[in-house]
């Protein structure tokens, strides 16, 4: 029988929320195939976080002290083992930076290309077609498998919704790949923050976000303005960041904070998908951008199409007479 | 430590995308190309390491005729020579047969190191580079900020979500993909752009390159993506739209 087997990404012992989303996605794949559906994830089979797992039909626990901490090496040879005994006809990952960091190689080692950051899945006469976005979000690009199976699949943040699984006690097959310390060939360290954060974006009610449209940093002030009319705090999209302009705790995306206020107001951001991931969960998005066809605009619900250095002034002065 | 770096051309970021006749790419007629972001990054942390080292820095692109100049402009930054698989057909193959040309053209180089961006501004896969690392039997590392040297190998500081960073060491030779914006990006100088023109641009015909070219996946079509949202757009003067707005945030979102 037909298997699509999902890797989930487990923290603190738990399956991620992204992770339950590629779960949800390869569910989907599988009742449409007829397919049997099967999960994996690296831990102890013991570990509370494979109870949750019950809707699969096979659970497995991959286990080696190896891999306690995630190497590229490590999970491509544990992945491609488990993919070797499974033979399943899809694997389906999470479009994570560590699923981004393996998956590639682990595709190749089985002569196979990974179709990442895929948005949306169409199955229609057994052939399955799979959509990713092209040119940071203003273009769709539809894709398919030419050659054997497995067909692998990473899903974007966001992009399925993650079922509130039925709870039933899952049988959980412990996992034991065959790995050598020598063949890992990095020494990753612990992870760490670069500094405190004194700002909680994710807290604010209202946020005025900041884009590569600002131009230069003396323009700031115009947002900062603004953002103090509304009583918003200020946020951006990570070339501002980067540019030094403002500090990295106020980037929102897939690097920087998510957030989901009440008001996100995006000025002079264009909406690459790193952005987006970020800031999508938000109640109202308002979006003044000069380019139309800006991806932002497929996510607002108010847009101005302008020059920001018009419209923004004019806003600031706006909601300045209506806040008297 | 000698260093290749992999660069791809793509259109220039605020290039107007059309959608070609045959509904399976962009309309190029019109496009302005540049290097792409996050591997101009790779080849700023390729020239520092140069200079902090020593060594030799070799750029490697692929794609048509036009690709040339984006190496040149590589070159005029500091490279010291190029490699450019030439190709009027790339978009044939997937990453993997990409990543094999590379492979292949790059096989007698013995590079310590080897860089690319994290992923290209046009097809966005972020991938290359990593296939590249598995088909050369090396270790990679991606999403990576910072690069130094060690007694054993390098030491790079890794991005990770949300904030988080991660320091790796492993040993060379070594591929990694490189995240934009950790340094500033330097300017070709009038004596650069003058001296590009004389070092070794070697061009590879892909036809001449002997490697599976089987596509695993293919790219059927693109269209322009539908709104998630139905938006309502406020036209009108700067003021006009602004008093819109603002009437809108009162009444409807009533955040004010």
């Amino acid at each position: 029988m037909n298997t699509v087997l999902v890797f989930l990404e487990a923290k603190s012992g738990e399956p991620t929320r992204i992770s339950l989303e590629a779960l949800a996605a390869g569910a989907q794949m599988a009742a449409a195939t007829g397919a049997e559906l099967a999960v994996a994830m690296v831990g102890a089979a013991t570990g509370a976080g494979f109870e949750m797992l019950g809707a699969a039909r096979q659970v497995f626990a991959i286990e080696d002290p190896l891999l306690s901490e995630y190497t590229a090496d490590g999970f491509t040879a544990s992945y491609a083992q488990l993919i070797e005994q499974v033979k399943p006809e899809f694997v389906v990952l999470p479009h994570t930076y560590q699923v981004r960091d393996f998956a590639p190689r682990l595709a190749t080692r089985l002569g196979r290309v990974l179709i990442s950051d895929v948005t949306g899945i169409a199955m229609d006469a057994g052939k399955v077609t799979l959509t990713r976005q092209l040119f940071q979000g203003k273009l769709n690009g539809h894709y398919h498998a030419v050659a054997h199976a497995p067909t692998l699949l990473s899903v974007q943040a966001g992009a399925f919704r993650a079922e509130a699984a039925t709870v039933t006690q899952a049988s959980v097959t412990t996992f034991t790949p065959n790995l050598d310390a020598a063949s890992i060939r990095t020494k990753p360290g612990e992870p760490f923050r670069a500094a405190a954060q004194t700002v909680d974006l994710a807290s604010a009610p209202l946020l005025v976000s900041v884009g590569r449209g600002i131009k230069d940093e003396a323009n700031l002030p115009l947002v900062k303005e603004l953002a103090e009319a509304l009583g918003a705090e200020l946020a951006a999209s990570r070339p501002i960041c980067d540019a030094g302009w403002l500090p990295m705790e106020r980037q929102v995306g897939s690097s920087g904070q998510t957030v989901a206020p009440k008001l996100y107001l995006a000025v002079g951001i264009s909406g690459a998908i790193q952005h987006l991931v970020g800031m999508k969960g938000s109640q109202c998005v308002v979006a003044i951008n000069k380019d139309e066809n800006a991806p932002i605009f497929e996510i607002a619900d108010y847009g101005i199409v302008g020059d920001l250095f018009e419209v923004v002034p004019a806003l600031t002065a706006a909601v300045r007479k209506a806040k008297g | 430590m000698k260093i290749i770096v992999a660069i791809k051309q793509v259109p220039e970021r605020d290039a107007r995308i059309r959608i070609d006749s045959a509904g399976k790419w962009i309309a190029l007629d019109e496009i302005e190309f540049r290097m792409n972001e996050s591997d101009a990054y790779a080849l700023e942390e390729a020239l520092l390491l140069k200079e902090a080292h020593g060594g030799e820095v070799v750029v490697l692109s692929a794609g048509p005729e036009r690709v040339g100049q984006t190496i040149r402009e590589a070159l005029a930054k500091g490279a010291d020579r190029g490699i450019h698989i030439a190709s009027d057909k790339l978009g044939e193959y997937d990453a993997l047969g990409v990543a094999r040309l590379m492979a292949a053209a790059i096989a007698d180089e013995q590079a310590d190191l080897i860089l690319t961006g994290l992923q290209s501004d046009d097809l966005g896969l972020g991938q290359t580079g990593v296939i590249l690392a598995e088909l050369l039997g090396i270790p990679h590392s991606s999403l990576i900020l910072k690069i130094e040297k060690t007694e054993a190998g390098i030491r790079v500081l890794r991005e990770l979500e949300d904030g988080w960073f991660q320091h790796i060491e492993m040993t060379t030779p070594a591929l990694l993909t490189i995240q934009s914006g950790n340094t500033r990006l330097r300017y070709a100088t009038l004596m650069g752009i003058k001296k590009a023109r004389s070092k070794e641009l070697r061009v590879v015909e892909a036809d001449a390159i002997s490697v599976d070219a089987a596509r695993c996946v293919s790219l059927d079509s693109v269209a322009l993506p539908s709104r998630q949202k139905t938006t309502q757009m406020l036209t009108g003067t700067p003021a006009e739209a602004a008093a819109a707005l603002v009437e809108k945030l009162q009444q409807e979102v009533r955040v004010l």
